[in-house]
């Protein structure tokens, strides 16, 4: 049988949105663009981590233990950011910890964008009691300190990476929901949504080929906010130690562990409390320029 | 008044929202006399303390007592010292308060002035320097921004104590780390607030009708921003009140924060959920007299709803 395809609306410009980013990196001014390579050496970084590691992150060491990185006295050849209380080498632990803080960030911003999103198009799109329930929801969310919700989940369920990564993917899903929900009302009513409706498609039809479509570049801008947040977030709950347990390590566990050393051994903690620093600047400028350059709606929203 | 009083009726539902999915988070949890003896007990021991506990007695009966335990101010022993949760929070509220009033304090009485100096003279240098400060202040975590702090003035200047709580030196740099972000936040916020007013019509006629640039912004201007602003303010106290846990963790400071990260690490629901409670308890007031406040400095308020 043959299925009427309404295009979607914003097919077209969508591409040319694209073309428009790529000049507005090319316009932007030095700072921007140095983020943006910083971003592309990070996730390089991350993604190289086996390759670029000098020893096994985990590998630990009694001989060389609490070693100054290079430059200092008391330096070890090899180990040139120096090593940890258990003489494991800094420099392949700082790749290994960024990786994982990457990792868990993207899936976790991924869980949320997945639960806001269909949170956000059934309460538009069903609307009456199950609307104000779902946003009753979502006003909890934002009024309940979220470091409190996760302290809890902890409490109750212990420290677990599964666990940690669930609790990650839900603190960031309201904005999704209460954007989407936005969405999904002002084209509910469009003329191309009642068309579609005429020729006999389902609900599901409708959101996942024709309102999906349309409402797909607010939820990508969304997410690329949404990343930073959760890579702070999982910093901060693995610094308080609530996070992945050792030995594997994040940015914030290894800043957690090394303030016990700051005295005598700062290097131990300021090596990653320096590459969280810098991960939060990029995104923090990337974000910002993001925000003034496309100057979306969701300016408001969020 | 009605305006109030449906607030007022949401603001209830919530916290009894937040009570039950608390009891039911600590029926998951696990038995509590298992985490308080680990090492087990004799039957006898055991039946005391699930009779003491109440575990002997049907679910819903369990959920009654908790909240009659609850009104009555009984927020049950803590698994892990064996004394009154109240007790343990007692000794260590005045830490926080101290810690968390003092940065608040700070935060406005110079973000709000820096923010609004920023939106008057948007383009001037002293502009542009305050709001990259502010950029810092936001874009820093507060615990790396700790990290920094303790290197400098307590390892290498020999200025600060690095923890600790004993005298109000030990509160300085606590302070100080927990005021930069909220006082960042305050100037951006104040800022945009003042801006969007500004660049309204009735800005334009009140300059152009020959009122002093002094009356312009204070009575025209800043009387309008201060609606998003306060309301602005309640939601730090509900936002930033997550922060102080990371702030006291780092200092290794005493206080409410510290407690309930303990409480979370050692599985000692009790003292979590007493955080847990009275903590929703402040955010969901706090919310409910912004709107107060609101409704009353904004007569649009109260008529739309």
């Amino acid at each position: 049988m043959a299925t009427i395809e309404i295009q979607p609306r914003e097919a077209a410009p969508a591409k040319q949105s694209k073309s428009k980013i790529w000049k507005a990196v090319k316009d932007s001014n030095w700072l921007i663009k140095l983020c943006f390579v910083l971003l592309f050496v990070l996730i390089a970084v991350a993604l190289l981590a086996p390759v670029l590691a000098a020893h096994d992150p985990n590998a630990q060491s009694l001989l060389s233990r609490l070693r100054p990185p290079i430059g200092f006295e008391r330096y070890k050849e090899g180990y040139f950011l120096g090593t940890d209380e258990l003489g494991r080498d800094l420099y392949s632990r700082l790749l290994y910890g960024l990786r994982f803080t990457l990792l868990i960030a993207v899936i976790g911003s991924i869980i949320s964008m997945l639960i806001g999103s269909t949170i956000g198009i059934i309460s538009g799109y069903v609307g009456g009691w199950v609307d104000n329930v779902l946003m009753a929801l979502v006003d909890i969310q934002i009024a309940f300190p979220f470091t409190l919700m996760a302290l809890l989940a902890v409490a109750v369920f212990g420290t677990d990476l599964t666990i940690f990564v669930i609790i990650i993917g839900l603190a960031d899903w309201d904005k999704y929901a209460r954007v989407v929900r936005g969405q999904v009302l002002a084209i509910r009513e469009a003329p191309y949504i009642d068309a579609v409706r005429v020729t006999g498609a389902g609900p599901y039809r409708i959101i996942r080929h024709h309102m999906l479509a349309n409402i797909a570049s607010p939820i990508i801008v969304l997410w690329t906010f949404g990343v930073s947040n959760v890579i702070l977030l999982e910093s901060s709950l693995s610094f308080l130690g609530l996070g992945v347990q050792p030995p594997t390590a994040t940015l914030g566990s290894m800043t957690g562990f090394g303030r016990d050393y700051l005295a005598s051994y700062p290097h131990i903690g300021l090596v990653p409390a320096l590459m969280i620093l810098v991960i939060a600047l990029v995104f923090l400028l990337l974000g910002d320029w993001l925000r003034d350059t496309l100057d979306v709606r969701l300016k408001r929203q969020t | 008044m009605t305006f109030i009083v449906i607030r007022a009726a949401r603001a209830f539902l919530t916290m009894i929202f937040v009570v039950t999915a608390v009891f039911f988070a600590s029926r998951i949890s696990g038995n509590p006399i298992d985490i308080m003896f680990p090492e087990g007990l004799s039957p006898e021991e055991y039946a005391f303390w699930e009779n003491y506990f109440g575990l002997d007695k049907s679910f819903f009966q369990q959920y009654i007592a908790f909240f009659r335990g609850l009104t009555q101010g009984n927020f049950g022993l803590s698994l892990t010292e064996f004394r009154p949760v109240t007790e343990i929070y007692a000794e260590r509220l005045p830490n926080t308060i101290r810690l968390f009033g003092s940065a608040f304090l700070l935060a406005v009485a110079v973000g709000l002035p820096l923010g609004i100096y920023a939106a008057v003279n948007r383009d001037k240098p002293i502009s542009t320097a305050i709001m990259a400060v502010a950029f810092f202040g936001y874009a820093i975590p507060n615990y790396i921004l700790a990290i920094f702090m303790i290197l400098i003035f307590s390892f290498w200047l020999h200025l600060m104590p690095s923890s600790g709580n004993m005298t109000w030196v030990h509160f300085v740099m606590p302070t100080i780390t927990l005021a930069m972000a909220m006082m960042a936040w305050n100037i951006r916020f104040t800022r945009s607030a003042m801006l969007e007013i500004l660049n309204e019509d009735f800005v334009r006629t009140a300059r152009a009708k020959g009122l002093r640039e002094a009356i312009v912004v204070n009575k025209h201007a800043l009387r309008n921003a201060m609606i998003p602003i306060v309301s602005n303010l309640g939601l730090q106290v509900a936002g930033f009140v997550g922060w102080v846990v990371l702030v006291e963790a780092v200092f290794a400071l005493e206080g409410i924060g510290s407690l309930i990260v303990r409480g979370a690490l050692l599985r000692d629901f009790a003292v979590l959920q007493f955080g847990v409670i009275v903590w929703a308890a402040v955010v969901i007031v706090a919310n409910l007299i912004v709107d107060i406040i609101y409704a009353v400095l904004d007569p649009r308020v109260r008529i739309a709803t």
